[in-house]
């Protein structure tokens, strides 16, 4: 299988990049690790007649702490995330997630960056991002942009990215030191898509809960925050009955689609499942 | 046709170019231009990892890279792991542990368990099965092929002379 025609770009740098896309017009698709676009222009339900290339870009990529926040190149891998030993000290939440993205081949070529524009509901940045409260940096013709993961997401393969704009970085800000974190996903083998999968991120209060966030993978035509849950959970201690009302309160917002992963009412309990042990998880790792 | 161009790269540490249509995946220039017929096409869908190349230090898969990608790259396929007619210990330690049966997946499979022990030199058999999630084989049931990668990694501890 072997993509239809098209153009090859390699820009130095983020200005070229901007202006290679404004002069070769919307029939151009950003490459980033490859790993969701080439599949999809070979099975031809992509066909850009451009590609450009964000790879040979260096200032696209790294992880630096910049006053309360973490800093990560659009570019940067899963790999990298995975090894980052200021991600496992600040944000641990990603690193973990990170593991659980495809196989390890992928992970040294897939970008945070590629995850999170390509607007895919079963990829695994998107409900990390909520869940972590990040900002994106959208980079355009008429410079920089800031824009909150929540809101981002639109629907199945749509973002607010505008036509001619990168997103250049990634920013979290660093959670409160004790905070539990845990990313529980369910998949059917190294590779696949979550059937479903809970993102949480937890602070507590003595025996109680300060702040929580809680974001779903692959359950609906984006990433979910599940507002009610969080809300009912905060002041709240965490035991079985108000783990089960916040898992009920996220299935409440589920509506995955069926498909070679279950039907719809296996995809929502699951999600259920997923968010009850992603709350017990981070829990047990929270410090009050 | 598109634009051809020239892509040059180091390859099992020979300077090589070929020139490639955009759209042609490194799998192809590969086996088609370079004559390396060990890396394999399996699934052509980036699933399997039969196709596993290490560019510049890392395992990919080279049925979802486009070989205009790799300009200036360093490349080492399951060609240059021998050195001088000596098998590399991971070579070696497949054979001994008969950690092969068809031996589709095997070129892929040590290209990235060659990786795997750049980078973690003494794996735990967990770490060697999460290491080496992205290949696929069908015969051995990965039992041998977790005894041979952990062998290899004993022989090159013990022998850190042996090139790895």
């Amino acid at each position: 299988m072997i993509p239809a025609e098209f153009d090859y770009h390699a820009p130095r740098s983020v200005a070229d990049a901007i202006k290679m896309l404004a002069t070769l017009g919307p029939d151009a698709k950003l490459l980033a690790g490859g790993h969701s676009l080439l599949p999809m222009m070979k099975l031809r339900f992509a066909q850009p007649s451009h590609l450009i290339d964000l790879g040979k870009i260096p200032t696209l990529r790294g992880i630096t702490q910049v006053g309360n926040e973490i800093h990560i190149g659009a570019m940067t891998t899963e790999h990298d995330l995975l090894h980052s030993k200021l991600l496992a000290d600040k944000v641990p939440l990603l690193v973990e997630g990170a593991g659980w993205i495809a196989d390890p081949q992928i992970r040294y070529k897939g970008t945070i960056g590629g995850d999170i524009s390509h607007g895919d509901a079963g990829n695994d940045h998107p409900a990390l991002m909520l869940a972590l409260d990040a900002s994106f940096v959208l980079t355009g013709p008429k410079g920089e942009r800031v824009v909150k993961a929540n809101g981002y997401f639109l629907g199945m393969y749509s973002t607010l990215l505008a036509p001619g704009e990168i997103l250049t970085q990634i920013r979290v800000p660093v959670p409160a030191a004790g905070s539990g974190w845990s990313y529980q996903k369910l998949k059917r083998k190294t590779g696949d898509f979550a059937t479903a999968a809970t993102a949480v991120q937890l602070q507590m209060k003595g025996a109680n809960v300060a702040k929580v966030a809680i974001a779903l993978t692959n359950v609906g035509s984006t990433a979910l925050k599940a507002k009610a849950a969080e809300d009912y959970l905060t002041g709240k201690a965490i035991n079985s009955a108000s783990i089960a009302e916040a898992a009920r309160l996220a299935m409440s917002i589920c509506d995955p689609a069926a498909d070679q992963r279950g039907d719809v009412a296996y995809k929502t309990a699951m999600c259920g499942e997923m968010t009850q042990r992603a709350l017990l998880a981070a829990h047990a790792r929270a410090k009050a | 046709m598109a634009k051809t161009q020239k892509v040059s790269f180091k390859l099992n540490g020979k300077s090589v170019e070929a020139v490639v249509e955009p759209r042609e995946l490194l799998i192809h220039t590969l086996r088609e231009k370079l004559l390396h017929t060990g890396p394999h096409i399996g699934c052509e869908t980036s699933h399997c990892g039969a196709c596993t190349v290490d560019v510049d230090g890392m395992s990919v898969k080279s049925c979802t890279v486009l070989t205009v990608q790799c300009e200036g790259a360093d490349m080492l396929t399951i060609e240059g792991l021998d050195q001088g007619g000596v098998l590399h210990a991971l070579q070696q330690a497949f054979h001994e542990e008969h950690g092969l049966q068809c031996g589709y997946c095997t070129p892929g499979m040590i290209t990235r368990a060659y990786r795997l022990l750049k980078e973690n030199p003494n794996p735990t058999e967990q770490e060697i099965r999460y290491g080496i999630a992205g290949n696929l084989c069908r015969c051995t049931g990965y039992q041998n092929i977790v005894k041979a990668v952990q062998s290899a990694a004993k022989k090159l501890a013990s022998a850190p002379a042996v090139p790895a």
